[in-house]
């Protein structure tokens, strides 16, 4: 079974008489395990897309499941509950709360988690040093580097132990440098954890360290084409 | 839905954040409380006193005066006549059924001398009743026994006023006091009681049987008149009742006519008094109703802030909503933050309100009561008010689309 599967994934706006389509009829399947990079220009839906299968928004029409759910007909609560055990968000600007330490930082999905109260410092240091960021844990987020900031982020996203990560643009407030190290953190995790990440990027460099490349173009779906690293 | 210690916590970290901004907010939260607890316990305390007052006096008094008469066409004030006496007294007791007991008086001033001391004072001559009437109680001794009062024994009660300036430290029981130069022994010393409403001081008293006081000391008085007729009510809802029927009693009585004017007069002294405790009762409240709308503009303040605060919060409330906050768990997370701002701010408010009264009550002489029961009350209520003003801007956050949120700058 697929951990993604859309059919004929519609998303409709209307910008004062005429229709845009964000998303026109997108149909995938994305396996467990897999390392997909969504590319395509500004306005090719690929945005969209990640906030749909991020369950940030809802379809205007078409399915989506995710791990087997039917994720389209949920409550907004419900959805609450679904990103906060399925899926793991990194930012282009690494979203992290400031004035709160690393740690803190780290502990957030488990606030909102039935037993995440239940050695919830442990989980979250124990992902910061997953990510080498151990010694790091008090500091502020304008304390931090800006890499050492996405490595806080992708510690969050890993704390819930979240099948899928969605990485919207991870290096795109990175230099070269930083930028390749996250990347290869990405690959580990990927290889090593088997989580399934999915990455939109409108760097070729970026999305060559995927293992799938698909394209977006005017909402719809144009190429999807496996990438031999 | 997220637990409450770190709810808590996020709570107490933004309001830490900032500082000067949560304190300013409170401020209004603390003047409110303040507010409210000084004027209630002014208030209280002032109506509080009266109702000590009246209770000093007796409750549910009503005195009967001789009328006024004219006599070859001069109107004579009242009081100027002899026509009340002692079966006047026995029959409003006897006879109306809103009426619990009577006393006479035959009253006047005199000097009285024990040893080589002397004190002026009002003496008067009442019956064993009086001290029920009056509410009084006695610090030694024993009050009248009614054969005493037939038979005109030459015995005194004396107020602790009276005892204090003439025997100082000495036991007066059983000693012998001159009134107009007629030996009286006292039997009896009446439990200090005050001074009244008017600042009369009640204890400057002497009591003596009616009988006595008119053989011996108010010789001008015909036997069996009194000055004034002291009757007690047998309830605060019979005054009307009891004073109506002393009217049609004594107008019966003193054979008035139809179309006469009544030949005495009937004034209801708790009535008056209730009057005025009432009134300060109004006016606590108002005080309160006054001091409860700052509460109310406090409230609006924290309202206003925490508006402030989510529209600023935004792309935190949509991180929060993307790791999985729930609606409640935003909702929540903005309340308690109102209601902890609320409460804090009630805390120091009632602390401030406490010592404000103390202050009134030490540097202006104010009677002060400050009740739990206010406490409780105002305190409660700036929960109520975080809960109440915080809920709106919780409300709008919990709203948010967390796709804009994320996207706020």
């Amino acid at each position: 079974m697929a951990l993604i599967e859309t059919d004929h994934l519609e998303k409709r706006y209307e910008v004062g008489d005429s229709i845009v389509h964000a998303l026109d009829k997108v149909s995938l399947q994305i396996h467990r395990g897999e390392f997909v990079a969504v590319m395509g220009h500004s306005g090719s839906g690929k945005s969209t897309f990640m906030n749909v299968i991020g369950c940030l928004d809802e379809p205007t029409a078409g399915t989506y499941r995710l791990d087997g759910i039917d994720v389209s007909s949920l409550s907004r609560d419900a959805l609450a509950e679904i990103r906060n055990q399925k899926i793991g968000f990194v930012f282009q600007g690494f979203n992290l709360l400031a004035r709160t330490t690393a740690l803190e930082n780290v502990e957030v999905p488990l606030l909102y988690n039935k037993d995440g109260s239940k050695n919830r410092r442990e989980r979250a240091l124990e992902a910061l040093r997953t990510l080498g960021l151990e010694d790091r844990r008090h500091h502020h987020p304008n304390q931090l580097s800006g890499g050492q900031q996405q490595r806080v982020a992708i510690a969050r996203a890993l704390v819930n132990n979240a099948p899928l990560i969605l990485a919207d643009e991870p290096t795109g407030n990175l230099d070269t440098k930083t930028s390749i190290e996250i990347m290869d953190l990405f690959v580990r995790l990927n290889e090593e954890k088997k989580i399934t990440i999915v990455l939109v990027t409108h760097e070729p460099d970026i999305s060559t360290y995927s293992k799938r490349i698909i394209h977006f173009l005017d909402g719809k779906l144009v190429s999807d084409e496996a990438n031999r690293r | 839905m997220m637990n409450m210690p770190s709810t808590v916590k996020i709570s107490l970290r933004a309001l830490r954040v900032n500082k000067m901004r949560s304190a300013l907010t409170m401020l209004g939260i603390i003047i409110g409380v303040a507010a409210v607890i000084t004027m209630l316990a002014v208030g209280r305390g002032a109506s509080n006193k009266i109702s000590e007052q009246i209770a000093s006096v007796g409750s549910n008094l009503i005195i009967v005066l001789p009328g006024s008469t004219t006599a070859s066409g001069i109107r004579l004030g009242s009081g100027a006549t002899q026509n009340l006496t002692r079966s006047d007294a026995e029959a409003i007791k006897q006879e109306c059924s809103a009426v619990a007991t009577t006393a006479p008086i035959l009253n006047g001033s005199a000097q009285i001398i024990y040893g080589n001391s002397n004190w002026p004072s009002i003496v008067f001559g009442t019956d064993e009743n009086m001290l029920e009437v009056r509410e009084w109680t006695l610090a030694s001794g024993r009050n009248f026994y009614d054969q005493e009062i037939r038979s005109a024994a030459k015995i005194c009660l004396l107020g602790q006023t009276v005892v204090d300036n003439l025997f100082g430290n000495d036991d007066p029981l059983h000693k012998t006091v001159r009134i107009k130069k007629v030996p009286f022994v006292v039997i009896g010393v009446l439990a200090p009681k005050g001074q009244s409403m008017l600042g009369q001081d009640q204890d400057d008293i002497v009591y003596v049987p009616v009988s006595s006081a008119q053989r011996n000391l108010f010789g001008r008085w015909f036997p069996g008149t009194v000055r004034s007729i002291m009757v007690k009510a047998r309830s605060t809802e019979d005054l009307d009742r009891a004073e109506q029927q002393i009217k049609e009693l004594l107008r019966q009585r003193h054979r008035i006519g139809p179309d006469q004017e009544d030949d005495f007069t009937v004034r209801n002294l708790t009535q008056m008094m209730q009057m005025a405790e009432q009134a300060s009762r109004v006016m606590a409240l108002l005080l309160a109703a006054i001091a409860g709308v700052s509460l109310l503009v406090g409230g609006i303040g924290i309202m206003n802030i925490m508006l402030v605060s989510v529209t600023e919060r935004t792309r935190e409330i949509g991180i929060r909503m993307a790791v999985g906050a729930k609606t409640w768990d935003i909702r929540l997370q903005f309340i308690i933050e109102a209601v902890i701002l609320s409460l804090i701010g009630g805390l120091i408010g009632v602390l401030l309100g406490v010592l404000f009264a103390q202050l009134l009550s030490f540097f202006a002489g104010w009677t002060i009561l400050i009740s739990t029961y206010s406490i409780l009350l105002s305190f409660g209520f700036s929960g109520l008010v975080g809960i109440f003003f915080g809920f709106y801007p919780a409300y709008k956050a919990s709203l948010m689309n967390p796709i804009d949120a994320l996207r706020h700058e």
